[in-house]
């Protein structure tokens, strides 16, 4: 016998064996994978954003099966997908979706460069974590926006850009899937998830200022100065002055903007509203 | 005499003493005085005063708010205007007791006379009542982080103290408050430091003194003779040898555990020579917290000096005594160089452990451009921790930083002494993005703790 045909046979016969046990090991240790989550997550947006409180998109469909098995997918949201997406996902579970109301991301600081004036200079890194823990920043504002762009950076949907101008963060409604990865990062909670509202109309406080209101006015022209005339003006009981800065309840708020005229500092803001035109 | 030092890191930043052997001045009184009421680490002090009252030098004003709290004495006298809030020396606001400066009139139960007063005449003064008064009269730590330091001399049952460790290492840059205060109230320190012992039952005591204040180190050595059991240590000139651990392995040659071990888990307990004068003040004179030594320096300043100041004298009062800001572009800092807190407002008081006022000028006050790491690892051997603060910046910078492998990596043991920042040549901020990183890390760490 030559050594070529030993070689063969040895080898076959490993190969054999090796078959078996492989084959054995692929029916001892098969893992069933449900067709419904690959289906899940076809229809999930894939951002990975974690705005849903999973890790990642898988994550969030593992749960939503899961979640069916036990008979409910009530508080499961995908809030970059909105209902559209829950939608479908109830669809393939076979379950129904609650419609949750849209929301959006609303920055709520509007001191601008010019309406903050500059009492230090800052020259470290330029991250809004940063300058937050060395101090209060280049003006004399403890609660305003730092402008360096920790919320750009973890916005997995380009929905937040800081506009050079005024050196604020915009949110671009269209893009932003309310994940609130931004609210997270901001390191002084300027950010806030508030509902889309009825067309897209929104009605809001522009600061987050808990100065008292000299303090605050001097240091920012457009700062809430917790003065309460938008409490005075608000016929629905939408508006609360607590620790010197007005909040509107967005749930209350019936978008009349009486108050965004009362405003003596301009901090109220609205959006999306038709454009007055004045006769004169 | 031989030098001692601590085993691991360490950087040698130029000394710029330049008010060394300016003697010290008292400060010029404020028109109006702010006394914050987080002065210390703890809990905040409560108000008992309020607008309107009057107020005499020493006249209590806040009572301590909680356990780790220290009460805050009035060191003006005159009429509370308001309680506000007033810029501490991060720039934010805080809460304040605003007190307009009338005069100079003194509470009359405080002794304000210079006669030494010996711890042997005064057998009625157990460890309980040395405790007590301490902490009556807000006694917090001096040397800049300002723990309250009546709980420092009680330690906690799992401990035993063997000796006390007193700092008059000064390693900053600038600073020679306590240099200045070691050479003109020497009697006292020592006598301060025989309370200390007697308070926490211990018979050894070390006071830690930098090569580069030999006079101190001198002095200190004679008066030695008359203590016996106080022993004078030399050490060498290296940054940070006044952080507490740093110290008790320079001086006693060991070694404290990584958090939460304290000083006293292996038998020391540090105290800086501010808080043992103030100590003494306390306990002989009766005289509660309400000035300290402070140094006002800076290469531009037209007369750098050293004061004796009252808490809660604006910065801008001292820098006006000085000469004034220079006309350039500058970073004020309250503390020194390594450590200090840039201030975005003139209008902060000195606090409790506000120890100088650096005012750095021209190019000195700006960073030096950031540049990627080169690998060197020069800041691994710098770091006296023993960390590696290259590694712990890069995790801490991350978007969404692994927390649990920062914990794993010993983050809650930096101190900030700023060496790796110091030494980077590649000028980057690890100590600004570590810092940010161990605050995540220890948010994280209590909020298992509360769990739990």
């Amino acid at each position: 016998m030559n050594f070529l045909l030993i070689a063969v046979i040895v080898l076959g016969l490993i190969g054999l064996i090796s078959a078996v046990i492989l084959f054995g090991a692929s029916k001892k240790f098969a893992v069933k994978e449900d067709e419904r989550l690959a289906k899940v997550q076809e229809v999930l947006p894939g951002a990975n954003c974690g705005g849903c409180g999973f890790p990642g998109c898988s994550g969030f469909a593992d749960a939503c099966v899961k979640g069916a098995d036990a008979g409910s997918i009530d508080g499961l949201l995908c809030s970059v997908g909105g209902n559209d997406c829950m939608v479908k996902v109830a669809d393939i579970l076979g379950m129904t979706a609650t419609q949750v109301e849209k929301k959006v991301a609303v920055v709520r600081c509007n001191g601008t460069c010019e309406k903050r004036p500059q009492i230090a200079f800052y020259d470290g890194r330029q991250t809004c974590a940063n300058i937050n823990a060395c101090g209060v920043g280049e003006t004399g504002c403890g609660y305003g926006c730092l402008g360096c762009g920790d919320c750009v950076a973890v916005c997995t949907q380009d929905a937040i850009t800081i506009n050079t101008e005024t050196g604020l963060p915009e949110v671009d409604e269209d893009k932003c899937g309310a994940c609130g990865a931004c609210t997270i990062a901001c390191p002084r909670n300027i950010i806030e998830i508030r509902k889309r509202g009825v067309k897209d109309r929104r009605v809001w406080v522009s600061c987050v200022n808990k100065d008292k209101g000299p303090v605050a006015k001097n240091n920012c022209t457009a700062a809430c100065i917790g003065c309460s005339l938008c409490v005075k003006e608000c016929a629905f009981d939408a508006i609360e002055v607590k620790d010197n800065c007005s909040y509107i309840d967005a749930e209350k708020c019936r978008l009349c903007r009486k108050c965004v005229e009362v405003c003596p500092t301009k901090a109220i803001k609205t959006a999306n509203f038709p454009i007055k035109i004045i006769d004169n | 005499m031989k030098l001692k030092t601590f085993k691991i890191g360490g950087v040698h930043p130029h000394d710029n003493k330049l008010t060394a052997e300016k003697t010290t001045i008292a400060a010029p009184l404020p028109e109006k005085a702010y006394f914050l009421l987080s002065q210390h680490i703890g809990v905040p002090a409560k108000a008992v005063v309020k607008r309107g009252d009057k107020v005499k030098v020493g006249t209590l004003l806040a009572e301590a708010g909680g356990f780790v709290s220290a009460p805050i004495y009035s060191s003006v006298s005159g009429t509370v205007a308001k309680i506000d809030t007033v810029a501490d020396a991060s720039g934010y606001l805080r809460p304040a007791i605003i007190v307009d400066v009338e005069g100079d009139e003194w509470e009359e139960n405080i002794d304000r006379s210079s006669k030494l007063e010996k711890l042997e005449d005064h057998p009625e003064l157990t460890a309980e009542e040395i405790i007590q008064r301490v902490k009556n009269a807000g006694i917090t730590g001096m040397g800049g982080a300002g723990f309250p330091t009546f709980i420092k001399l009680t330690p906690p049952p799992t401990a035993k103290a063997e000796c006390v460790v007193i700092n008059g290492v000064e390693c900053e840059p600038y600073i020679t408050a306590d240099y200045r205060l070691m050479m003109e109230h020497t009697d006292e320190i020592m006598e301060g430091i025989k309370i200390l012992m007697k308070a926490v039952n211990v018979s050894k005591a070390y006071i830690g003194i930098e090569a580069n204040k030999q006079k101190a180190i001198d002095l200190f050595e004679m008066k030695a003779y008359i203590y016996p059991n106080i022993k004078i240590v030399g050490l060498k000139k290296r940054y940070p040898q006044g952080g507490e651990k740093q110290l008790v392995d320079a001086c006693i040659r060991r070694q404290v555990p990584a958090p939460p071990a304290i000083p006293v888990d292996v038998g020391a307990i540090v105290q800086n020579v501010a808080t043992v004068h103030a100590v003494y003040q306390a306990v002989m004179k009766n005289k509660p917290l309400l000035e300290r030594y402070t140094t006002v320096t800076g290469k531009d300043i037209a007369e750098p000096k050293n004061y004796l100041v009252r808490i809660g004298t604006p910065i801008s009062t001292l820098l006006e005594d000085c000469g004034g800001v220079p006309d350039k572009d500058v970073k004020i800092l309250s503390g020194g160089p390594m450590m200090g807190r840039a201030l975005a407002s003139l209008e902060t008081p000195v606090c409790k452990g506000t120890n100088a006022i650096t005012v750095l000028s021209g190019a000195e006050a700006y960073r030096e451009e950031e540049t990627v790491c080169i690998r060197c690892g020069k800041c691994v051997s710098a770091c006296p921790m023993g960390l590696e603060p290259y590694l712990l910046s890069a995790l801490s910078e991350q978007i969404k930083p692994n927390l649990d492998r920062l914990e794993k990596e010993d983050i809650t043991s930096c101190i900030s002494c700023g060496c790796c920042q110091f030494t980077c040549p590649a000028h980057r901020p690890l100590l600004d993005v570590i810092s940010i990183g161990k605050n995540k890390v220890m948010g994280a760490i209590r909020a298992r703790n509360v769990k739990k």
